[in-house]
């Protein structure tokens, strides 16, 4: 009991603007995530899905939590560990599986493949493959929102990884001098692909201790809370949209496999390992929500509908029929065509 | 007509699409209040203002992600890189990000906007600053590639760039910056993908592009003075996409083919024009194609050595006369 007066308690301090169906939502979000990974790795298993894929099981509530405070038209810029990212927005479950099984009905028809899952209509502008080629790009939108006045923000996901490379310096140099409506999330899971983050940075916090080059406050969540991350997310939107210019968060979370198919994750302690795993966001915040007088049953309904949901879109997935060979040949230019020659 | 520099016609090219759009928006290294390095933007930023011509850091990955990011949201950007040996430190925004991604989203997004660059020798700027790297624009599927000669084509090219709905590498041969000619006077548009005869001729076509273009002409006003030769001249003008009909016509009339490349040797841009031309109009040629390229080498600076070794007037000739001899 007292126990449970406490994590009221902390839950009520960490996230006093959060309202019920707020937070039913971040759950719901949160658990279609992790049903959806499980369910791509269980696809691997099956070899149904080929090529490579990067799991984000761990890490759902970075994604819930911002797809939960973006309004519609907001964008999201992500990278290849981006199937939460997209599917916050809006996509559905049998598209995402669709496409990383390479059949007709994937997002997009079996043309990008799990790393470059994207859906304009959602303002999921594209998963990026190449680590922080999208940050760029991101703030590019951020600046098209500006230029044209219309509120939006963009928000650009990424691993610590990203931090080393090039493109993360410039795009956040130019979107502070340019006051551009973008917000920058950096996953921290502790490992760039199989090294530790810390062996290979000069920093202790990858993303949040270079903020302060930029001009930009240093700012570092608990990327396992969906709470802590909404708000969080609220602030840095509401920032951009009042035209204070951009956002750099440093969200701590984990991933609990490796770091793409190939990579059973053997170089990670076990007991860092059990410690994360202890923290899975899911559960954590599920016990919230019965602290939080959510009725168990309230909960349930919400995980049975979601696994009906998931296994339809596993069927349906698994129906639909390898995309026809003539789309290879369409779609590099504008008009549809790929003709680069009369 | 009005007489424009080469480097005046950038200028009003830009000011034409910028007057028509309001979504055509410009940015780049040191475009706006210094009006660029080869002052090809001056008056830009005094006409359309700060929020519509920006100077950007030395950022290039950022200023072709910033250009990428604003066309698939609604704008017409028009990016500089300073030298087109800076495509480099970008190259990944270029060719992996821009050129693919609308195929890789079974075309949920595209991308019109234009990158410009200052391309090519004869400035003695040494390896680094005079590269001539069309050919690896041309490599890459999804970008369209075009290189003006003339200020006329510069202003109508570069206004058909601006309002093609696709990514357009937009190649500015630095070295005909200060180069006249009549440009057409109110607004000029020239379509992409159409070469143009620059002159007629019957023994032998000579393919070029940028300032290959002048220095094929003056090539072939040696071959009919001095050799009896009837040299064709043709402007390729835009590599993607390319026109063969007018290469055909013009090949499948003379039998005999020759490319002026600045690029060099290896996968230039006449080695493609050749593997077409032999594949498909093998039986109407009487010699060999031949390619006239800058050697497989970097560009050394000084200006003796630089002209020993970009193509010539005179080799250009030397390779005509031992093929139609």
């Amino acid at each position: 009991m007292g126990n449970t007066a406490a994590a009221k308690k902390t839950a009520i301090v960490q996230a006093p603007g959060i309202d019920q169906a707020t937070r039913l939502k971040l759950y719901r979000v949160m658990y279609e995530c992790r049903v959806l990974e499980q369910r791509a790795y269980d696809l691997f298993m099956q070899n149904l899905v080929k090529g490579t894929s990067h799991l984000a099981l761990g890490q759902e509530a970075v994604a819930a939590g911002f797809g939960t405070a973006m309004r519609s038209d907001d964008y999201t810029f992500c990278t290849y560990r981006g199937h939460n990212h997209t599917y916050v927005r809006g996509v559905t479950m049998t598209s995402i599986l669709g496409e990383l099984m390479g059949r007709e009905c994937g997002l997009l028809r079996g043309k990008g493949g799990s790393m470059h899952l994207t859906s304009v209509e959602h303002g999921a502008m594209g998963s990026y493959a190449i680590i922080g080629a999208h940050l760029p790009v991101a703030a590019g939108a951020a600046w098209s929102a500006q230029y044209k006045g219309t509120g939006q923000v963009s928000v650009c996901f990424f691993g610590d990884g990203t931090t080393n490379i090039g493109a993360f310096h410039e795009a956040l140099n130019f979107a502070v001098i340019w006051n551009l409506p973008v917000v920058f999330v950096c996953e921290n899971n502790l490992y760039m692909e199989y090294t530790p983050i810390d062996e290979v940075t000069a920093v202790k916090n990858p993303a949040a201790d270079r903020a302060g080059a930029y001009g930009l406050a240093s700012i570092v969540i608990d990327g396992n809370d969906a709470d802590v991350v909404y708000e969080a997310a609220c602030a840095a939107l509401d920032k951009a949209r009042r035209g204070d210019g951009p956002s750099l968060i440093e969200a701590h979370t984990y991933r609990h496999g490796g770091h793409s198919r190939a990579d059973p994750g053997k170089y990670r302690p076990d007991e860092e390992l059990q410690a994360w795993l202890a923290r899975d966001p899911i559960p954590m915040y599920r016990k919230r929500l019965i602290d939080l007088d959510v009725s168990e049953a309230e909960i349930e309904a919400i995980e049975s509908e979601t696994d009906a949901v998931i296994d339809q879109a596993t069927e349906e997935a698994r129906n639909s029929p390898p995309p026809p060979v003539d789309i290879a040949h369409i779609d590099v230019w504008a008009d549809g065509s790929a003709t680069w020659r009369n | 007509m009005a007489q424009l520099t080469y480097r005046e016609a950038v200028r009003d090219g830009i000011a034409q699409e910028m007057r028509r759009d309001e979504d055509v928006v410009f940015l780049g290294e040191d475009v706006a209040a210094a009006g660029g390095v080869f002052k090809t933007t001056v008056g830009l930023l005094e006409e359309f203002g700060p929020d519509r011509v920006r100077d950007t850091p030395i950022s290039e990955q950022a200023i072709i992600g910033a250009a990428m990011g604003a066309s698939m949201t609604g704008l017409r950007p028009i990016a500089e890189i300073m030298f087109s040996d800076f495509f480099a430190v970008c190259w990944d925004l270029v060719a992996n990000q821009i050129a693919k991604t609308r195929y890789m989203t079974d075309g949920q997004c595209s991308f019109p906007l234009v990158l410009r660059s200052a391309n090519g020798g004869g400035s003695r700027f040494g390896a680094q600053h005079s590269q001539s790297v069309e050919n690896w624009a041309m490599a890459i599927p999804g970008l369209k590639v075009v290189a003006p000669s003339t200020p006329a084509d510069v202003k109508g090219l570069l206004a058909a760039s601006v309002r093609d709905p696709d990514p357009v590498m937009f190649f500015e041969q630095k070295s005909l910056y200060a180069v006249k000619g009549d440009v057409p006077d109110g607004e000029h548009v020239e379509p992409l993908g159409v070469a143009r005869v620059v002159r007629d001729g019957d023994d032998v076509t000579i393919a070029a592009l940028a300032a290959m273009v002048p220095r094929a002409l003056k090539a072939a006003d040696t071959l009919a003075d001095e050799h009896g030769i009837s040299a064709e001249v043709i402007d390729i003008r835009s590599l993607v996409p390319l026109d063969t009909q007018t290469l055909f016509d013009s090949v499948s009339r003379t039998g005999r083919l020759v490319t002026v490349e600045e690029n060099p040797r290896l996968c230039g841009w006449g080695a493609e024009l050749s593997s077409i031309v032999a594949e498909e109009l093998f039986w109407d040629l009487e010699g060999p194609i031949m390619r006239v390229t800058t050697p497989h080498i970097p560009l050394p600076s000084a200006d003796a050595l630089e002209d020993a070794v970009l193509p010539s007037a005179e080799r250009i000739v030397d390779n005509v006369i031992r093929l139609v001899d």
